[in-house]
């Protein structure tokens, strides 16, 4: 028989002993699952079909100085296993933002990953003077995968240097224990470099990643379906791409929190984002198709660390980097003095679904 | 508020070119008023479709012997319909509804004209139904391309005082256009108020034929949507507010029902400059 879903309560996760807190710079999240900034707006929908504070954070869509129409439609095109967005960045502008949705993102008890968007280095910094003091502010994610209006066509994380001196801008305005984030784009020859120089430049973190530049091309008008022309690709279809992105910054940079995203669907697809090195993971595109997705994955991943006999979350991040987990024997063999090496000794085989 | 349903077919039926699905869905019936729409799941768990689908929601049974049910009507376009059209008695399908804005009832017992075109007659006629319990005389006007693009016209017959067809091809009814035959209709009944649903052309003809007789004029409009719950800003379009300014608004959130006269439908799938915050020329791409 069907069953109803009107609000439902959230199960605890099925080990109660699973400690899923993680740690991304100064501060500490009850667990690792946050939304995807331009995925949730800025929580009010979501929070229609689940508690939005049982999630890690909210990471909102990312806001501009000033009120911003966004582009033409059509905005969208799917494609396999993904979508195409050109939505240009629509939005109130950060005051109507700090007034509205971040005062309520606080009232509602969210941990708030604030994403902001400039044109210029000096936008971000004032964007960023402008979160100083406010309530519910965890955490600065800093887009700088949008585009430059400055030199045009041109994107902040398609170059080092560019990427540095926003994030140092933000990093010497932002508001003291806010770790802040540069969110990087996949678009890059070596995006392990475009990592660091935003590091040098004092970034506390890195997300990991913003979408693809695509395009889709109409067949019955026979003209660029979107009316941006080229657009954003997300979803599973980029999710591989992503993983390759957390591993090349996790092997470079082996003490930097990275939060990871692109096309994360279920808690196996998270779990994959972690093992590569992720210490959080943004759930964004699969809340269009369901929006009760990042609740579910969090469940979901927390069920598969139980699985597989973690007992703290934070011991997965970036196992896949360490050598193959051996398997130990009730009654090891006498033979050779080197102990098997064993890096999580609880570690199961069978049954991970 | 909307609710996230693991519902049941019930039942399929063609009508026509269309397909009419009846949804066990426990929860939404209730909740919906004509004008409403919900958003389906399409292609299974695995899809390689990621979004949903959205339809006007047509009947609505809050109680029955399976529990309360949902029925819309839809037309297969692409891969996503031609899965749903595939669909049989008691699959499983992921609802999202009631969702957007509904119709905005008269205070008065006044006199309606529902004008819809294709399936867009889908949520007249609940509408229509509702109007009649509130004492309105509703007269229909139904046009589609042919015969078999026509939805619900018996239904129409039986709840309507008046009820006028049109057809691109005369294959039923008056051959021509629903705005061909509308400003005498509107004379003709005293019609007070005025619903619309279907193309954008149709809304934007039925808009302007009712602006110039000064009778408010609602509209349901199609948008392609990504998310259908309002947070993937895909289904926007340039709408005039209350302070005169116009906006990108939401067509899930603060639609799909408009006022006629607030929509620049000539501005539709552009920029206008005078848009507040407008991007001209800027490119961009990313969120």
């Amino acid at each position: 028989m069907s069953e109803v879903t009107l609000r439902p309560a959230h199960q605890a996760p099925s080990a109660p002993t699973l400690d899923m807190s993680t740690r991304l710079g100064s501060v500490t999240f009850p667990n690792p699952v946050f939304t995807a900034s331009g995925c949730a707006a800025a929580g009010q929908e979501l929070d229609q079909f689940f508690d939005i504070s049982e999630l890690g954070a909210i990471v909102t869509k990312s806001i501009m100085l000033a009120p911003r129409s966004g582009r033409a439609t059509p905005r969208m095109a799917e494609t396999p296993s993904g979508m195409l967005n050109s939505i240009g960045l629509q939005g109130p502008g950060i005051d109507a933002f700090l007034d509205k949705d971040l005062a309520w993102l606080a009232s509602r008890g969210a941990r708030t990953v604030v994403s902001i968007a400039g044109g210029s280095v000096e936008d971000y910094a004032k964007l960023t003077t402008k979160l100083r003091g406010r309530p519910g502010l965890a955490m600065i994610e800093v887009n700088i995968s949008c585009p430059n209006v400055e030199d045009r066509g041109q994107v902040f994380a398609c170059d080092p240097a560019a990427a540095a001196s926003v994030i140092s801008a933000v990093k010497r305005a932002a508001p003291t224990g806010v770790p802040v984030f540069a969110k990087l784009s996949p678009d890059v020859t070596d995006i392990a470099s475009i990592a660091r120089a935003c590091v040098d430049a004092g970034a506390d973190g890195l997300s990991v990643i913003n979408t693809l530049l695509g395009m889709v091309i109409d067949t019955d008008t026979m003209r660029p379906a979107l009316g941006g022309v080229t657009g954003g690709l997300s979803g599973p279809a980029i999710r591989p791409v992503a993983v390759r992105c957390v591993w090349q910054i996790r092997q470079a940079l082996p003490d930097i929190p990275i939060l990871g995203m692109g096309g994360i669907r279920t808690g196996l697809d998270a779990l994959e984002f972690v093992l590569a090195g992720a210490n959080a993971v943004s759930v964004g595109t699969t809340v269009f198709g369901d929006p009760r997705a990042p609740i579910r994955v969090l469940d979901e991943l927390a069920r598969a660390l139980s699985d597989r006999g973690f007992e703290r979350f934070e011991d997965a991040i970036g196992l896949a980097h360490k050598p193959p987990v051996l398997y130990v024997p009730e009654d090891p063999d006498p033979i050779g003095d080197e102990p098997a090496v064993v890096f999580h000794p609880s570690v199961a085989f069978e049954g991970d679904g | 508020m909307p609710v996230q349903v693991q519902g049941e077919v019930l039942s399929m039926r063609k009508v026509g070119a269309y397909h009419a699905m009846t949804v066990v869905a426990p929860g939404m019936a209730e909740l919906t008023r004509p004008g409403h729409f919900l958003a389906v799941q399409v292609g299974g768990p695995e899809s390689s479709m990621l979004l949903r689908r959205a339809f006007a929601i047509y009947d609505v049974k809050a109680r029955g012997v399976y529990g309360g049910t949902v029925e819309f009507i839809f037309s297969v376009h692409g891969k996503g319909t031609a899965w749903l059209a595939a669909r049989r008695p008691q699959d499983k399908l992921d609802l999202v509804g009631p969702l957007g804005q509904p119709f905005k009832l008269p205070t008065h017992p006044a006199t309606a004209m529902l004008v819809g075109g294709g399936y867009g007659s889908a949520p007249l006629l609940p509408l229509a139904a509702t109007l009649r319990q509130r004492g309105c005389r509703v007269d229909f006007v139904l046009g589609a391309a042919s015969a078999d693009r026509l939805f619900g016209q018996l239904d129409a017959k039986r709840i309507a005082t008046s009820i006028e067809v049109t057809t691109d091809d005369g294959s039923m009814g008056r051959r021509g256009r629903v705005s061909d035959v509308l400003p005498a209709l509107l004379d003709r009944s005293g019609s007070e108020v005025v619903y619309a649903c279907g193309p954008m052309a149709m809304l934007k003809a039925v808009t302007e034929i009712s602006s110039e007789r000064q009778i408010p004029c609602q509209v349901a409009v199609e948008e392609a949507m990504a998310c259908g719950i309002g947070v993937c800003m895909t289904c926007v379009l340039p709408v005039i507010g209350d302070d005169g300014q116009t906006r990108m608004v939401r067509s899930c959130v603060e639609g799909p029902v408009f006022l006629g006269d607030r929509v620049r439908w000539d501005d539709v799938g552009t920029l206008p400059p005078d848009v507040v915050g407008s991007l001209n020329a800027v490119g961009d791409s990313h969120r």
